[in-house]
C-alpha cells in the first residue's frame, strides 16, 4: 500500500459503492442461492419444496453414473485440450521468437483466433465436419476411417477437441512469445556460448525459464476447457452421443434448463465451485511463489 | 538459407495456415449459392454471390431468426461489448482508487469481498442468476444482459497493480499543492491511466462481444440476441435435421468475428500489452 494516504469520512465508500452494488446482488447473492438450492427439493411445477439436505448431492453427484461420466470426461478433454495447445503454441512461439524475416506478419497471423467466440469456433467446425458438405469427413474416409459423430463418441469427442485446440492455440502463443521475449539478452549470449546443441539449449535454459508463464498459462487453460468450452459443445455435439461430449458445465445447464431438475442442477454448481476454488487456491500459491522467484 | 530456419519458416507457415484455414473456407462458401454447397460441398474459390448473400443477412428478416436482422444483432453485439466494457473499467478504477489511494475502517474487508469475485466465473452460478435477475425485472433488458457479466474483479485487480507502480511522489505533490481527491483522480491519475484503460477497453470489448452462455439464457426475445446468439439459431437448424441455408450461415459466422477480430488486429500492441500485463 502507498505511504502517503487520503483520509476522508465517506468519498472512499462512494468510490466503492458501484462495485459493491454490483457484486452484492450479481456475485453473492445468487451464490448463496445456489448453495440454498442444493439442499432443496422441489415439486414438478415448481409449487412447494421440502428441504433434503444432502439428497441432491447423492441423487446427482455421488451416485449418479452419469456424473461420473461426464466427470470423466472432463477430465480427459481438459488434459488433451491443455496439453495440445499449449504444445502446439510453445512449438509455434520458439519458432517466432527465432525468426528474423517476417516475425510480426507471423505473430499477427497466429494470434486473431484470440478475438473468435467459441460458439463461432464451434458452428464453423460443424459444418468443416459435416458429413454431407465437410471436407474433413471425405479426407478421413480416404484414409478409411468413416467419421460418425452421431454414433461413434471417440469422432465425436475428437471433433470438440480438435474445435477447442484450435481457438486456444493464439492466447497461449501471445504468452509464450512474450515469455521468450522477456528472457534477456545476456542469458541468451550466455546459453549460445556455452551449449551448442539448439535442443539440449532449449530444454536446459529456456524451458526452465519458461515455467511461470507454463504454470499460469496450465491454469488459464483449465478454466477454458472447464467453462468457456460450453459454446463449442452446445454448437456442435450437445452433449451427444449418449452424454459423451457433456462436460460438468454442460450437464449444470442441461440438468437445470432442460430438465428443470434445479436442485440437482444446484449441487452440481456447488461442486463446481469447489473444483474451481481448489484451482484458484492452487494458482494464487504458485503466484506467490513467482513473486519471490 | 541454412536448414534449420527452413524448418522454422516451415512450421510457422503451417500454423498459420492451420488457424486460417477454416476461416478462408467459411468466408469463400458464403459467396456461393447454398445448391452449390449442397451439391458440391464447401468452396475454396470466390462465388460471385457476395452481394446477395450478406444483404441478405444483414437487411432481411429471414433465415435463422424470425424477427431480426443481421445489423439489429450486430447493434446489440456493440451495445454489449461497449456497455461491459465501459462499465467494467468505470466501477473497477472508482474501487481500485479507494482501495489503494484511501485509509479508512473497512478497506481490508472490501478488497476482500471484491476478490472473492475472481474465485467464481459466472457459468458455476448462472441459473440462481437467472433467477435474481428475472425478479429484478430484468429479463431482456441491455443492463439485465450486462450488470451480471461486470460482477467480477479482473478489471479491479488489474487496476489495483497498476496504481501501486505510480510513485508516492506524485501524491505528495498533489496534497503540498492542497489538491483533494477529485483533483488527483481527474488531473494526475486518468491521464497517466490512459493506455491502460485502452488496453483494457480492447480485451473486455473482445469478451463482452463473444459472450454465449448468459445472453443465450437471458435474451428470449429476439430483438435483444446478440449475433453469437444468432450463430447458435444456425446449430438449431442442423440439429432439427433441415438443410441450412449455408452460405447465410457462413456469411453470419464471418460477421460475427469479424469486429473483435479488426479491434485485435488494429490495436495490436495495445491489445498484447493489456492482456500480457493484466495477467501477470
Amino acid at each position: 500500500m502507498k505511504k502517503v494516504q487520503f483520509r476522508h469520512p465517506y468519498v472512499p465508500y462512494m468510490l466503492l459503492f458501484p462495485q459493491l452494488a454490483i457484486v452484492g446482488i450479481f456475485f453473492f447473492w445468487p451464490a448463496a442461492r445456489a448453495v440454498y438450492q442444493s439442499f432443496l427439493l422441489e415439486d414438478a411445477f415448481g409449487l412447494s419444496s421440502e428441504f433434503v439436505w444432502f439428497y441432491n448431492y447423492e441423487e446427482s453427484v455421488f451416485s449418479s453414473a452419469t456424473y461420473l461420466d461426464s466427470f470423466l470426461f472432463t477430465l480427459v478433454f481438459c488434459t488433451i485440450v491443455a496439453l495440445l495447445s499449449l504444445g502446439f503454441a510453445l512449438l509455434l512461439a520458439v519458432q517466432a521468437d527465432n525468426v528474423v524475416r517476417g516475425q510480426s506478419s507471423y505473430k499477427t497471423l497466429l494470434m486473431w483466433v484470440y478475438a473468435v467466440a467459441p460458439p463461432v469456433a464451434g458452428a464453423l467446425s460443424l459444418f468443416l465436419f459435416d458429413i454431407h458438405i465437410g471436407p474433413l469427413p471425405k479426407y478421413f474416409a480416404s484414409l478409411g476411417w468413416t467419421f460418425e459423430p452421431g454414433i461413434s463418441g471417440f469422432d465425436a469427442v475428437f471433433w470438440v477437441t480438435t474445435a477447442a485446440v484450435w481457438k486456444q492455440i493464439s492466447v497461449n502463443f501471445i504468452f509464450f512469445l512474450a515469455g521468450l521475449q522477456g528472457i534477456s539478452m545476456a542469458v541468451r549470449e550466455a546459453a549460445l556460448i556455452e551449449c551448442k546443441s539448439g535442443w539440449r539449449r532449449f530444454w536446459t535454459i529456456t524451458f526452465p525459464l519458461l515455467a511461470p508463464t507454463s504454470f499460469f498459462l496450465l491454469v488459464i487453460n483449465i478454466t477454458y476447457a472447464f467453462f468457456e468450452t460450453f459454446g463449442i459443445i452446445d454448437t456442435t455435439t450437445r452433449g451427444a452421443p449418449g452424454g459423451s461430449t457433456n462436460t460438468l458445465v454442460y450437464k449444470v445447464f442441461q440438468d437445470g434448463f432442460l430438465g428443470q431438475d434445479l436442485g440437482g442442477s444446484s449441487a452440481q454448481s456447488v461442486i463446481l465451485m469447489l473444483l474451481v476454488m481448489a484451482l484458484t487456491f492452487i494458482q494464487f500459491r504458485v503466484i506467490e511463489r513467482r513473486v519471490h522467484y | 538459407m541454412r536448414k534449420s530456419v527452413i524448418v522454422q519458416h516451415g512450421i510457422l507457415i503451417f500454423g498459420c495456415l492451420f488457424l486460417i484455414m477454416p476461416i478462408v473456407v467459411a468466408f469463400m462458401s458464403s459467396t456461393h449459392t447454398p445448391e452449390t454447397i449442397d451439391s458440391q460441398g464447401l468452396q475454396l474459390t470466390w462465388g460471385g454471390n457476395f452481394i446477395e448473400t450478406y444483404k441478405a443477412v444483414l437487411f432481411d428478416k429471414t433465415g435463422f431468426t424470425d424477427n431480426v436482422n443481421g445489423v439489429n444483432m450486430l447493434k446489440n453485439s456493440f451495445i454489449l461489448g461497449f456497455g461491459f466494457a465501459l462499465g467494467k473499467i468505470f466501477i473497477s478504477m472508482l474501487a481500485a482508487y479507494a482501495i489503494v489511494y484511501f485509509r479508512f475502517p473497512f478497506a481490508t474487508l472490501s478488497f476482500g469481498i471484491i476478490f472473492t469475485t475472481l474465485l467464481l466465473p459466472l457459468e458455476v452460478r448462472i441459473i440462481p442468476s437467472y433467477e435474481v435477475v428475472a425478479s429484478m425485472g430484468l429479463l431482456n433488458t441491455h443492463a439485465g444482459l450486462i450488470l451480471p457479466l461486470i460482477a467480477s474483479a479482473t478489471a479491479t485487480f488489474y487496476f489495483r497493480q497498476f496504481f501501486k507502480t505510480i510513485p508516492d511522489e506524485l501524491l505528495e505533490a498533489a496534497r503540498l499543492d492542497n489538491a483533494g481527491p477529485y483533483r488527483f483522480f481527474v488531473d494526475i491519475l486518468l491521464p497517466l491511466s490512459r493506455t491502460m484503460m485502452a488496453a483494457i477497453f480492447i480485451i473486455m470489448f473482445v469478451v463482452g462481444w463473444n459472450q454465449y452462455l448468459w445472453p443465450l439464457l437471458m435474451t428470449t426475445e429476439e430483438a435483444l440476441y446478440p449475433i453469437v446468439i444468432g450463430i447458435r439459431q444456425i446449430t438449431n437448424v442442423v440439429d432439427s435435421g433441415a438443410i441450412p441455408e449455408y452460405n447465410k450461415a457462413f456469411a453470419l459466422a464471418i460477421l460475427a468475428m469479424l469486429p473483435p477480430v479488426m479491434v485485435v488486429l488494429l490495436f495490436q500492441r495495445w491489445f498484447v500489452k493489456g492482456l500480457v500485463e493484466s495477467e501477470k
